[in-house]
């Protein structure tokens, strides 16, 4: 009788690559319901958009790379990706922006450079970045949470404005998104950082209604969302808690420090905490295994400089959201903090007694 | 040290770093007892069982051993004897295929029991107090043990060194899931156990006693506390469930918070460590005189009917073991030997159980899932997070898919204890431990190329210098042969045959001149002498054309006279300067010249000598030459050869480069002759 030969350990857990993937994509949920909740269909639709480009554009690619369609298909990378991508972007962006965003998020950043496993930048991110630079107009057009619009959208409304530009009725994206007094309303973070420009202090900013009651209005929940989905991944042990966490502490130590310096200028901790795409990022951005640091000491110093790097870029540089640009600047830096901090192995450097 | 001692009685254990809490699946069999097996129809008995050598066979096909009869002996440090499980016929001692993962065939005793199971003579030691250390271990290195916790390394090699023990770690964990044999031996064999641990103490003579055992045999540790209550320093320690407790480095960390250095042994720190079972065997040794002959192996899987721990005897096939405990084929396709972390797959069920075999798994298709389902590495970093030495098996893995060796050894690859804690988590699957091994062996085979290559380019060194050292001594030589030769022509005036020559004649015309007119001798002698000057460059060619004459007649005369010709050419003085030459040349000038036809006729053995006197030694050279190469060449005219033999020696005949290059060119000729003489017969 022929035996089946392997090499030891014949054990095994019977996890699968594929089904961490699915659990990533399950704690996703509750934020993209808050986000559902608080800014309607249109991220919905962006998301099945942006899973429709990626899945064909992964065949396209596969059957050029004579892959294992099949199974690499369906191994769940490809449609993180593109969940990643649609809860990023502006709810009632035009539809080629999230097409174009994912066929180069997993065209050239993930399958170019080798495929699962080998690419050094985040698809997501890198996509984002891109459609950032190439597409500002349409890549700063927030829509406003529904609170403070003046006309609601329904699913098909949300769904012509984004293939059509306008809604059913006729109104363009410009018009949903300014109130009733004419004013184009932005993200509180973009609020913040112009009125900052214009020299109001931070009390007379937060009378703006973007800001809500608490920190930022929908915005808030959305994160809360994120990190209750980033919780339960730690806990069942799909991601590590050590960059999420060292993340959170290194900017709510950088915002501390700026708020106790000039609390006039700086906005409070846990507004940076919950506003932006700060949770999405700890949780869900930051902690991708493949672009991200692999040493637990790598891991925690990326999550270090990154949570510095948001804070400046917020306070500091031209775009007001910074997690992606985080997120790239910190793929860049994985591989070589990875070597510099390797572990002590076993036996090595004991001192004789 | 007292904070250890003290850390163990508070229980308070140390940690190691990683470890993984895989299903125990110990329900299996650790409900059962111990079962005795009936005798096998063939043992099949490999004589290497250990890490080690093998030791020399003492008995042949065909003898009849009895049980417990040595069958192998010697004197080398790291072999180990093997001994008859049970008497019976050796039926052949052939190569098998032996219980090690590659399944390579090593020579094997094939022993048909005779079902009688008959003792050899047994000496039962009563007082063993009295034994010294010495003596204790030569009954344990005759007993043939080796560490039975799945290494199997000669024991007494272990116990016998020298330096102060503080610990005795006995490893009872068993951490591996399905094996309960060390767990069942603690609860039937408890007592003899400890008389083995007392004996492992009064050789090792360690300042405390540790047992490692896990949580989760509360029996055993129920009796194992029972029966070393009255052991003297010694602590029971109950440590939790995790794998790899049971790894020696692991365990010894656990128990004492030391880290054996790289490179170093345990015992370097002041710790033994040995396995339950081989406290057992040692017990049975030296109390008994039993050798190690039989030991439990725990049969299980959920392809068995009884899974079981049995006594199996060494040497028995897995086939055996699995009839004996319902063996479902159909629902099983692999077997494997060990636990499922660090067992090999069997390729057949004729491979025996050795002294290192503690487990053989039959699992079903769910139970253990054969088939490669490989994706890529995701770098998720969980196999980083259970590794017990604290190495990075991702980064590991990529350079060892990528062949790159030096970052392999960097990354502290031979650091790995192939437990397989990083591929049991591995989310894509990958079998990491498989890539290790591979690249473990890349390195040494590199390593031992390597070390080859240095060899072999310093004898490549010495040998270009030796033939360096004997051309310069050659050369050497040639020049002082060649300064003596110069010095010793310089020394006289003239070539030595024109002096030769010219005193010859001078003699010859005295003589004549002393018959006739006796008064002008002298003078004579002294006008002669002047005189020969003249004639000498005519005598010399005279005598050249006489000798070329000479010559041919000789050659022609061919094979008779031309052997006898060098012959007497070869037997003569080196010094060749007689006074003859010129006076038989002459001679013979003259007679050769009216008895040309004749002499060409007669053979007479005068000739013979007379030619070979003549013979300067220029012409012997090139005769000895032309005889070479007529004996090569049937077809040579004989013409050529005088001819060149007479231009030869009046042109060369003060050159003595062109001497020695015919000497030499002489040397090469007849060599050659000899050569194809030898190649024609």
């Amino acid at each position: 009788m022929a035996f089946f030969i392997a090499s030891s350990p014949h054990n095994h857990t019977q996890q699968q690559t594929s089904a961490l993937m699915r659990l990533v994509m399950y704690a996703m949920l509750p934020g993209l319901i808050a986000q559902g909740y608080f800014f309607g269909y249109g991220n919905f639709i962006q998301i099945m958009l942006a899973i429709g480009t990626a899945l064909i554009t992964e065949f396209i690619v596969l059957s050029l790379r004579n892959k294992n369609i099949t199974a690499q298909l369906f191994d769940g990378s490809a449609i993180l990706t593109a969940m990643l991508l649609g809860a990023s972007i502006p709810s009632l962006a035009p539809w080629w922006v999230v097409v174009i965003g994912t066929f180069f998020a997993i065209l050239v950043v993930k399958q170019l450079y080798g495929g699962l496993g080998h690419n050094p930048f985040n698809p997501a991110m890198a996509g984002y970045v891109l459609l950032l630079v190439s597409f500002p107009v349409q890549m700063t057009a927030w829509l406003p949470p529904f609170q403070l619009m003046s006309h609601h959208l329904d699913f098909a409304n949300s769904a012509a404005t984004i293939f059509t530009g306008f809604t059913l009725d006729g109104y363009s994206l410009e018009q949903l998104r300014s109130t009733a007094d004419g004013f184009t309303m932005a993200t509180p973070l973009d609020t913040l950082k112009t009125n900052l420009k214009l020299g109001l202090t931070l009390t007379e900013i937060q009378k703006n209604p973007v800001f809500g009651e608490h920190f930022a209005l929908g915005w808030e929940w959305v994160n809360a969302g994120f990190l209750l989905g980033g919780l339960v991944l730690i806990v069942k042990k799909a991601i590590d808690w050590r960059t999420p966490l060292s993340f959170l502490a290194s900017l709510f130590l950088c915002s501390l420090i700026a708020f106790l310096m000039s609390p006039d200028s700086s906005a409070s901790t846990l507004f940076h905490w919950f506003s932006g795409a700060t949770m999405l990022g700890a949780f869900f951005i930051l902690t991708d295994p493949v672009s991200g640091a692999t040493t637990p000491k790598a891991r925690i110093i990326i999550g270090l400089v990154a949570g510095f790097l948001v804070y400046i870029i917020r306070k500091h540089g031209g775009y007001p959201d910074a997690v992606a640009f985080t997120v790239l600047l910190c793929n860049m830096m994985s591989p070589l903090v990875d070597q510099y901090t390797r572990p002590r192995t076993y036996g090595h450097n004991v001192e004789h007694k | 040290m007292e904070s250890v001692v003290e850390r163990i009685t508070r229980k308070h254990f140390w940690k190691f770093h990683g470890g993984i809490h895989p299903p125990e699946q110990k329900f299996i069999t650790n409900h059962k007892p111990i079962r005795h097996l009936p005798l096998p129809a063939q043992l099949i008995i490999p004589l290497q069982q250990h890490i080690g050598a093998a030791a020399e066979l003492i008995v042949k096909a065909g003898d009849y051993v009895l049980k417990g009869q040595s069958l192998t002996a010697s004197q080398h440090p790291m072999a180990v004897p093997i001994h008859a499980p049970t008497s019976g016929t050796i039926k052949a001692i052939k190569l098998a295929p032996i219980a090690h993962p590659s399944a390579t065939q090593e020579p094997c005793i094939w022993l048909t029991p005779d079902g009688l199971d008959k003792w050899r003579e047994r000496i039962i030691r009563e007082d063993i107090l009295q034994l010294t250390r010495e003596q204790l271990l030569d009954i344990i290195a005759e007993a043939g043990i080796a560490g039975m916790g799945g290494a199997g390394f000669p024991t007494y090699i272990k116990i016998s060194h020298q330096t102060p023990i503080e610990f005795l770690i006995i490893n009872a964990a068993e951490c591996e899931p399905y094996i309960t044999a060390d767990d069942l031996l603690m609860r039937e064999h408890s007592s003899m156990i400890v008389e083995g641990i007392k004996i492992l103490q009064q050789i090792v003579q360690a300042k405390y006693i540790l047992i490692g055992i896990e949580d989760n045999k509360p029996e055993a540790i129920q009796a194992l506390t029972q029966a070393t209550a009255q052991l003297a320093d010694c602590y029971l320690c109950v440590l939790p469930t995790k794998y790899p407790t049971g790894g020696e480095k692991q365990l010894i960390q656990i128990l004492t918070g030391k880290e054996i250095a790289k490179g170093t042994l345990p015992v370097h720190a002041g710790i033994i460590m040995q396995n339950i079972a081989t406290c057992f065997a040692i017990a049975n040794a030296v109390l008994d005189d039993v050798p190690l002959i039989q030991r439990i192996v725990t049969v299980t899987g959920q392809a068995l009917d009884k899974p079981q721990n049995v006594w199996a005897l060494l040497g028995t096939p897995i086939q055996h073991l699995l009839d004996q405990c319902g063996y479902q084929a159909e629902n099983n396709n692999q077997l494997i030997m060990g636990g499922p972390m660090m067992g090999f797959s069997l390729p057949t069920t004729q491979i025996p159980v050795v002294k290192t075999t503690n487990c053989i798994i039959a699992p079903t298709e769910q139970e253990i899932p054969s088939g490669n389902h490989e994706v890529e590495c995701i770098r998720c970093g969980q196999c980083a997070e259970v590794c017990p030495s604290l190495l990075l098996p991702q980064e590991l893995q990529w350079s060892a898919k990528a062949n790159d060796l030096p970052q392999l050894e960097k990354l502290n690859l031979f650091d790995c204890i192939e437990c397989g804690a990083c591929a049991y988590v591995c989310p894509s699957q990958i079998p990491l431990v498989h890539y290790y091994r591979v690249a473990k062996v890349d390195i040494k085979q590199q390593k031992l190329q390597e070390l080859k290559a240095e060899k072999a380019k310093t004898r490549f060194e010495a040998r270009k210098l030796r033939l360096e050292q004997d051309k310069r001594q050659r050369e050497l030589k040639h020049q002082q042969a060649a300064e003596a030769r110069r010095a010793k022509m310089n020394s006289t005036d003239g070539d030595n045959a024109k002096s030769a020559v010219a005193a010859a004649l001078a003699r010859v015309k005295a003589k004549k001149q002393a018959t006739t007119d006796t008064s002008t001798t002298n003078d004579a002698i002294a006008v002669d002498t002047e005189n020969s000057i003249a004639e000498q460059q005519q005598s010399q060619v005279a005598a050249a054309v006489a000798r070329a004459k000479a010559k041919r007649l000789a050659k022609q005369s061919q094979t008779e006279q031309a052997p006898e010709i060098l012959e007497k050419i070869e037997n003569e003085p080196k010094n060749t300067k007689s006074n003859n030459p010129s006076q038989d040349s002459k001679l013979q000038t003259d007679s050769n010249s009216e008895t040309t036809a004749e002499a060409h006729h007669t053979v007479q053995p005068n000739t013979v000598d007379a030619v070979a006197a003549t013979l300067s030694r220029e012409e012997k050279i090139k005769l000895v030459i032309g005889k070479a190469k007529q004996k090569a060449e049937t077809t040579q005219s004989p013409l050529t050869e005088p001819a060149d033999a007479v231009t030869t020696s009046i042109a060369s005949n003060k050159q003595h480069a062109d001497d020695r290059a015919q000497r030499i060119a002489a040397a090469i000729a007849k060599a050659k002759a000899k050569k194809q003489q030898t190649e024609k017969q």
